[in-house]
């Protein structure tokens, strides 16, 4: 690790004008787990590390009555998922906040700092895509919207462009009747990056039988997080029922592109895709009819 | 600390101390941090000292320039393997096992050639361990890249590129003319094979392929070395042996063995892979160019791809039977990765292959056979788990096809004393029986088994145990406490099994013994702590030591009443005149009558012991496969092991429990990854994955305490046993479950999943079944 520059700025202008300094490569901190770990091994380097800890944007955590909520895109995945209110209403969301690394990492990881790390593998980014968030962006120029399936652009790299930042994560409410979950498979219980990981989101009828919408993001199966819009398309209006589920499957690993590497193999991912699919639409249909 | 006796009756066999559990006495230090390991040293003025490893797993080095590294900010030091001293080429013995030391040599720091990915080729000494680093990618190395090795079969296939020209196979005691891959070639043999198939009425012949692992121990290797000005070399490092230390750095460094002291740190972690040495000679070259201490530690991925794991292996066995069961032949080859560098333990594999059944008829063969992989080392029972897999997997399907439980299958064919093992011993008293029948009778074994793609395995295993030698001092305090000065570096709880053998004899309490590992220049010749032998052997020493201080203090009773010593009786701490009934005096009291009968009192022994008791293991294991995505869940796990005598057994059950668990991290989830060019893609505890807590059950253990007649409380090895039957048990309880063997290891989700799709015909085109 080489030496690097420190800043804390407790202004998002200031951090913004940090960031742009001429001539100088500047990484954005939130929680560390993923930048610090690749400063100290794996040879990234930098000239100066923006800590935004203390911006108010970025630290913000709140309903906007009845409008959804704001994630600052440094809120750590404790401070999500300890939120009672917050937890009854996105539970995909939650359920991938609570599986991201052990509570010392879920006190420090945050979900900006999942997206702007862009690995096909983050946890976060299926169930936002459930969710169908969309990223707040900043730079010294204005502010702009993304949805959060088109965030992340290829392994390790994202929309922004230099001298911007994520500052925040809007989450439309959840209607009524709505479920979501996210699930990864990884070889052991806990310490694994996944394997393949899909998060799911329907509204159901008012009978509960009926799935009205749905939305599946799959992780770790192709070069970014995808949103599987030809689910959303072909199997809205269709029964609650394992038919169902299965087409959904097949649809997934359809879509699913993935490599071989040390953590699987392709086909075993398109297949866990397909699983992983199967059961979360499951379990969101489950806490859907729930609700009812 | 008190309240370590838990009374005379508890303890069974009439001893106070044996089999009671007091608290340990490196407890406090351990759990506070204050315990001091070798990344703990600061030494003042210390030099940083990092490796150039290699990025090829298999080349020639052309050439070496470390001019720019020697000009780099900070630099005060860059070796080679050129700046080696002369030396004749010879062996050294490692304690569990020999080396040659050119072989040792050149596996420090290459010498010509590089032989895997990791291998060191030059090391350098800086201001501090960044600087290091920095300096070593300014080394410029020149290569021919070569074609590495990756396979056994690739290695013995003919036409295989050569890892060492000069490598002849040692064939059953001839050379071949040819070079090759193959160091050796070895065979155990007793009755006559063809024979013993000929009664068969049914022969099981299966083949098996396991994946290279390493120890996994949490301390990475560390050493710290000053070289001072009068030619004295002092090193602290991590280590299951600071006299092998000695030996190996003073065979490498061509320097007298009494011309260094070796410091033996706290140790965390070893299971056989800190016997050999990977830094403290260069540590010691560097520290003597630049006449400052130099410290070096590991990261690790240097661990993983620079250090000694066990090996994979590929084994045949062929299994002859009755249709009661009744084996009448047996027959296994064994190939085993020895890494770069010949020394597999293949034939520790030979020697426990069958050795938990009478066979009259068994041949068994093993190759010593190198690869471009790290050059193996010891690790927990080393070699035997490979071979278990393969047998004890074979067994089950025997048990099956016969129609019996497989543990009366195993009590049918079950090693007794008298029994002659494959490579001609014959056992002596072994509890081999009474572990099956203490798993039969346990309530694990006789629960109903429910629930969908659950299942049960039983596996048995065997190890050997080691003897070796070993030195302790023992010194009484005025105050009646004794010091307990030792060599055998504690990795299992050795000083308070050690210090409570010592208490039994003296009649004193555990905490009345203040346990020490000391350097080597303080304490006489001990072997390394491995083969499970410090509680025995350098138990013994313990006993004779003890023996000598009873002895002395008795005399020193006599002085004080001005008796003759015969006429002193000891019972416990009590020494009694036996003529006048009024003269009695404790332990305690006498100790501090010393100074008037003759001064201080300390007493030395020295063994090197016959009578290893070697250990048998049985466990129960319950699993549940996840049909969809070949995930293994280990639900519940009960290992019985004979024991021979538990002394601590808080720490007999640890050990149980932390070899099944590494066994079962073996079972199913370890091993190296390689990529075409041989670069290992998971040199890292994210993923070379081990069990977490959360992937294991509670580990029951049965402690079955049949003595050893070999040692006076009847203590056997218990620390390796347990590795070895979990891979066999998980393989046979996912059989239960699924109805497929699985012969490769590990049998990971990936892996399970393959076999699930294979056998409904489900798996995708294109993927290699």
């Amino acid at each position: 690790m080489d030496a690097f520059d420190y800043f804390a700025p407790d202004n998002l202008s200031e951090a913004l004008t940090l960031l742009a300094t001429p001539n100088k490569t500047s990484r954005p901190l939130a929680g560390g787990t993923d930048l610090i770990v690749q400063l100290r091994e794996t040879g990234l380097k930098c000239d100066q590390v923006i800590d935004l800890k203390n911006l108010a944007e970025l630290t913000q955590f709140q309903s906007e009555g009845g409008k959804g909520w704001t994630i600052g895109a440094a809120v750590p995945c404790s401070e999500i998922y300890e939120n009672a209110e917050f937890a009854s209403q996105y539970p995909g969301i939650i359920d991938a906040a609570s599986l991201i690394g052990g509570i010392q990492i879920q006190n420090r990881a945050s979900f900006g700092g999942n997206l702007c790390n862009a690995s096909p593998a983050a946890d976060a980014i299926p169930a936002l895509i459930a969710h169908s968030v969309t990223c707040q962006v900043a730079s010294k120029s204005g502010t702009r919207e993304v949805n959060v399936e088109d965030f992340c652009q290829s392994p390790g790299k994202t929309v922004l462009s230099e001298g911007e930042i994520l500052v925040s994560l809007k989450l439309p409410a959840t209607p009524k009747r709505f479920g979501a979950a996210y699930q990864r498979f990884i070889p052991r219980n806990e310490m694994d990056i996944a394997v393949a990981g899909a998060g799911s989101s329907v509204v159901l009828s008012e009978d509960g039988k009926t799935i009205e919408s749905l939305r599946v993001g799959l992780g770790a199966v192709a070069p970014t997080p995808l949103l599987v819009q030809e689910i959303s398309d072909k199997l809205k209006g269709k029964e609650v029922d394992s038919a169902t589920f299965e087409q959904a499957a097949e649809i997934a690993r359809s879509y699913a592109n993935p490599i071989s590497d040390t953590r699987g193999e392709d086909w075993q991912r398109v297949h866990l895709a397909g699983v992983l699919t199967q059961r979360t639409l499951q379990i969101a249909c489950e806490r859907a009819q729930a609700a009812l | 600390m008190s309240g370590s006796n838990n009374g005379n009756s508890q303890n069974g066999n009439g001893y106070r101390i044996i089999g009671s559990r007091p608290v340990r006495h490196d407890g406090v230090d351990k759990v506070t941090g204050r315990a001091l390991y070798g990344a703990d040293l600061r030494l003042s003025d210390c030099l940083h000292g990092k490796v150039l490893r290699s990025p090829h797993a298999h080349a020639r080095i052309l050439s070496i320039d470390t001019s720019e590294a020697l000009a780099s900010p900070g630099v005060k030091a860059v070796i080679t393997s050129a700046d080696y001293p002369e030396t004749e080429s010879k062996i050294i013995d490692l304690g569990e096992g020999p080396a040659i030391l050119k072989d040792l040599r050149a596996n420090l720091l290459a010498d010509g050639k590089v032989l895997y990915k990791g291998h060191p080729i030059a090391a350098v000494a800086a201001t501090d361990p960044f600087l290091a680093r920095e300096a070593t990618k300014k080394i410029k190395v020149e290569y021919e890249v070569l074609k590495p090795v990756l396979h056994i079969n690739d290695a013995m296939a003919e036409g295989s590129p050569l890892l060492h020209e000069d490598l002849h196979t040692d064939s059953l005691g001839k050379k071949s003319d040819k070079p090759s891959n193959v160091a050796k070639h070895l065979r155990f043999e007793i009755g006559d094979i063809d024979k013993g198939f000929a009664e068969a009425d049914e022969i099981f012949e299966r083949e098996f392929d396991t994946a290279m692992v390493h120890q996994g121990y949490i301390e990475p290797h560390n050493a710290t070395a000053l070289w001072n000005a009068d030619g004295h070399l002092t090193i602290w490092s991590s280590t299951q042996g600071a006299f092998s230390v000695r030996a190996q750095t003073a065979g490498i460094l061509n320097i007298p063995e009494s011309s260094i002291k070796a410091v033996p740190m706290e140790i965390g972690g070893g299971f056989g892979g800190k016997i050999p040495v990977y830094l403290e000679p260069i540590a010691a070259m560097l520290s003597k160019e630049t006449g400052k201490a130099v410290k070096m530690t590991m990261d690790r991925d240097e661990v993983f791809e620079s250090t000694g794991p066990t090996p994979g292996s590929v084994i045949k066995v062929k299994i002859g039977v009755k249709k009661n069961g009744k084996i009448t032949a047996a027959d296994a080859s064994l190939a085993y990765e020895a890494g770069a560098f010949q020394g597999s333990p293949v034939n520790c594999g030979m020697m426990c292959i069958f050795a938990p059944y009478d066979i009259e008829h068994v041949r068994v063969d093993g190759y010593d056979v190198l690869v471009n992989k790290p050059k193996t080392a010891a690790y927990r029972a080393p070699g035997a788990t490979n071979a278990s897999m393969a047998s004890e997997t074979v067994i089950d399907e025997i048990a099956r096809w016969a129609s019996l439980d497989p543990i009366e299958l195993r009590k049918l064919n079950a090693a007794k004393e008298g029994t002659v093992r494959a490579d001609g011993l014959a056992y002596p008293r072994i509890g081999y029986v009474e572990t099956l029948e203490a798993c039969e009778s346990h309530e694990h074994y006789k629960a109903p088994k429910e629930g969908s793609f659950r299942g049960r395995g039983v596996a048995s295993g065997f190890w050997f145990n080691c003897g070796f030698k070993s030195s302790v001092t023992v010194s009484v305090e005025k105050d009646g406490t004794v010091r307990l000065i030792e060599g055998s570096t504690d990795i299992g709880g050795t000083r308070t099994s050690l210090a409570m053998q010592l208490a039994e004899i003296l009649g004193i309490e555990a905490e009345d013994v203040r346990p020490m590992v000391v350097d080597t220049d303080s304490v006489g010749y001990t072997d390394i702590t491995g083969g499970s032998r410090v509680t025995f052997a350098t138990g013994l020493a313990v006993i004779e030591a003890g023996k000598k201080v009873q002895q002395e203090m008795a005399r020193r009773a006599a002085q004080l009443w001005e008796v003759d010593a015969s006429d002193v009786e000891v019972e416990l701490d009590v020494y009694r005149s036996k003529s006048d009934s009024s003269k009695s005096i404790t332990f305690k009291e006498l100790a501090g009558s010393l100074d008037e009968t003759g001064g201080a009192l300390s007493e030395q022994a020295s063994v090197s012991p016959q009578g290893v008791g070697g250990g048998f293991g049985t466990h129960i294991v319950d699993v549940e496969v996840d049909p969809d995505t070949g995930k293994v869940q280990v639900l519940r796990y009960t290992a019985a092991q004979d024991v021979g005598k538990a002394i601590h057994p808080s720490y007999v059950e640890g050990q149980i429990q932390g070899g099944a668990v590494q066994g079962i991290g073996w079972a199913i989830y370890e091993g190296y990854h390689y990529n075409e060019d041989g670069h290992m893609t998971n040199a890292n505890f994210l993923d070379y994955r081990m069990p977490t807590t959360l992937d294991l059950p509670m580990i029951d253990t049965i402690l079955v305490e049949v003595p050893n007649p070999g040692h006076p409380f009847g203590v056997r090895g218990v620390g390796e046993v347990p590795i070895v039957p979990p891979c066999a048990a998980l393989a046979n309880a996912i059989y239960d479950a699924i109805g497929i063997r699985l012969r490769e290891l590990p049998m990971n989700s990936t892996r399970v999943l393959k076999a699930l799709l294979k056998e409904k015909g489900a798996l995708p085109q294109g993927v290699e079944a």
